[in-house]
């Protein structure tokens, strides 16, 4: 078995990133952080999460930079501001949580095979294409991207269903004005550049 | 009192059909028909803000302009949409240097934004707004019998919201009591269903889902009432996945706030889109009676 090393020594730490992560997040100052464990039992994914939301604060706090951005965790985090509301330092997990998606997709280090980060783009994708989410294509295009024909089949009686019901649509949703829209988020887009 | 413009989101067009065929006859039996946002676009959920934050600023700052443009104040039942067009419209009216550029690029665009409109759900006009007293006065039919829990998930509640309480909101449960239901003591409330997360990763999705609809049952619930087009989608969606892998009998009919509303303001229940439910709902019929309908 090898032995992963897991002590780093101080000079492969970035000293900048929590405050690059604080910044990005509008939160109040994530030094402040008590490690005092609210965030991860309110957490509702925790179990699931490789590291749980304190431990993420905490490592954010130590430059553990590459660790953090690689994790599962982010993606894992629903988004549902049980930590955010509860954290007696006020500091936004959550909107961190989102900060380190986008910072993960920026230096291409999430984990491409992961649905999640798949869905996030897609859809991002067919909204700025044509203003409005199809559920059913964001779903396909999804299974594309990841490139599993067979993910689909897993949601098969949940579309049947859907059929049934009348809740289905294979319509593309679209608005009339996506000239405006494309030229809105072009100028956002130049202007980040 | 201040006039309202309804934004549906994606959802309520497509999955969630029958939320906004109840919503609808709801809102005009009590007076108030309500209109919908002209040329809205979707909101950009979780996924833009996992993606990029400014665009997903611009995009509510299009929808906010476009109803700011009418005079009227955002009305929005899903409660995805009404978390991220909040979220936004606080930042964009923050002062901050990066939504100033935004604003200024929402200009350019042709969609000024100067910061005036409101975003409200409907249960926050409902309770806080129209008043429960106003609303006993319009009840025709009363849902006694009916035990429901009220679930609120996550998106409605928290952070950004003043109108009840994050962890243990109660204007649904004293909806629920105002239309003659009884509401159950239902601490699973605003546990989150996973969102989007649930049906990709539908073990977690499994996992989750059970915990809300098992804690309704132990509390004698007949139904669990939502009032988030996901929420709704998960509980009644996976139900099917859940019964295999936890080898129980579940069968919880999972329904909008507004379709029970809807039948207590006398309504007709062909009107209010039951038949999209995937659940069997004869045992709340037969516990409710003909619930206002026509036949």
């Amino acid at each position: 078995m090898e032995i992963q090393r897991k002590v780093k020594f101080e000079e492969e730490l970035d000293h900048n990133f929590m405050n690059e992560v604080q910044e990005l997040s509008f939160s109040e100052e994530i030094s402040r952080c008590i490690q005092c464990g609210t965030c991860s039992s309110s957490c509702p994914l925790a179990t699931y999460m490789d590291y749980t939301p304190r431990k993420i604060i905490a490592m954010v706090k130590d430059g553990f930079k590459d660790e953090v951005l690689k994790s599962f965790t982010p993606w894992l985090c629903a988004s549902c501001y049980s930590c955010q509301v509860r954290c007696p330092s006020n500091i936004k997990i959550a909107d961190i949580m989102y900060t380190l998606k986008r910072e993960a997709i920026k230096a291409n280090v999430y984990p491409a095979k992961f649905p999640i980060p798949a869905l996030a783009q897609e859809m991002h994708k067919i909204i700025a294409k044509n203003g409005r989410n199809s559920e059913l294509w964001l779903v396909l295009n999804m299974y594309l991207r990841l490139k599993n024909p067979f993910g689909p089949l897993k949601m098969a009686s949940t579309g049947l269903n859907l059929i049934k019901t009348g809740r289905m649509s294979l319509k593309k949703e679209k608005i009339k004005n996506r000239k405006q829209l494309h030229s809105l988020l072009k100028a956002v887009m130049e202007r980040a550049k | 009192m201040k006039e309202y413009i309804y934004y549906p989101g994606c959802s309520l067009k497509a999955g969630s059909k029958h939320y906004e065929e109840s919503i609808l006859p709801v809102f005009k039996e009590i007076g108030m028909p309500l209109e919908e946002l002209e040329d809205w676009n979707c909101c950009g959920a979780t996924a833009y803000f996992s993606v990029d934050d400014t665009m997903a600023a611009a995009i509510s700052g299009r929808n906010l302009s476009l109803a700011e443009k009418t005079g009227k104040d955002i009305i929005a039942p899903c409660a995805g949409c009404y978390l991220t067009l909040k979220k936004n419209n606080k930042f964009l009216t923050s002062g901050h240097e990066k939504a100033q550029r935004i604003l200024e690029d929402l200009k350019s665009a042709n969609c000024e934004y100067n910061g005036t409109t409101k975003v409200v759900h409907p249960l926050e006009f409902l309770t806080k707004e129209l008043g429960l007293d106003k609303i006993k006065e319009k009840v025709k039919n009363k849902l006694t019998n009916l035990k429901v829990a009220s679930y609120y998930g996550c998106q409605l509640v928290r952070p950004y919201t003043d109108f009840d309480d994050p962890d243990y909101p109660v204007t649904l449960d004293n909806l629920m009591e105002a239309i003659g239901a009884e509401p159950v003591d239902y601490s699973a409330k605003t546990r989150c269903c996973g969102g989007s997360l649930a049906q990709t990763l539908d073990d977690i999705g499994a996992a989750l889902n059970h915990f809300i609809i098992k804690e309704a049952k132990r509390k004698g619930a007949d139904v669990i009432v939502t009032i988030c087009p996901l929420c709704q989608f998960n509980l009644e969606t996976m139900q099917g996945k859940i019964e295999k892998k936890y080898k129980e009998d579940l069968k919880m009919p999972i329904l909008y706030f507004s379709q029970l509303m809807g039948l207590a303001l006398g309504i007709s229940k062909d009107d209010l889109g039951f038949s999209r439910s995937i659940i069997s709902l004869k045992a709340m019929w037969e516990k409710i009676g003909n619930g206002g309908s026509n036949e």
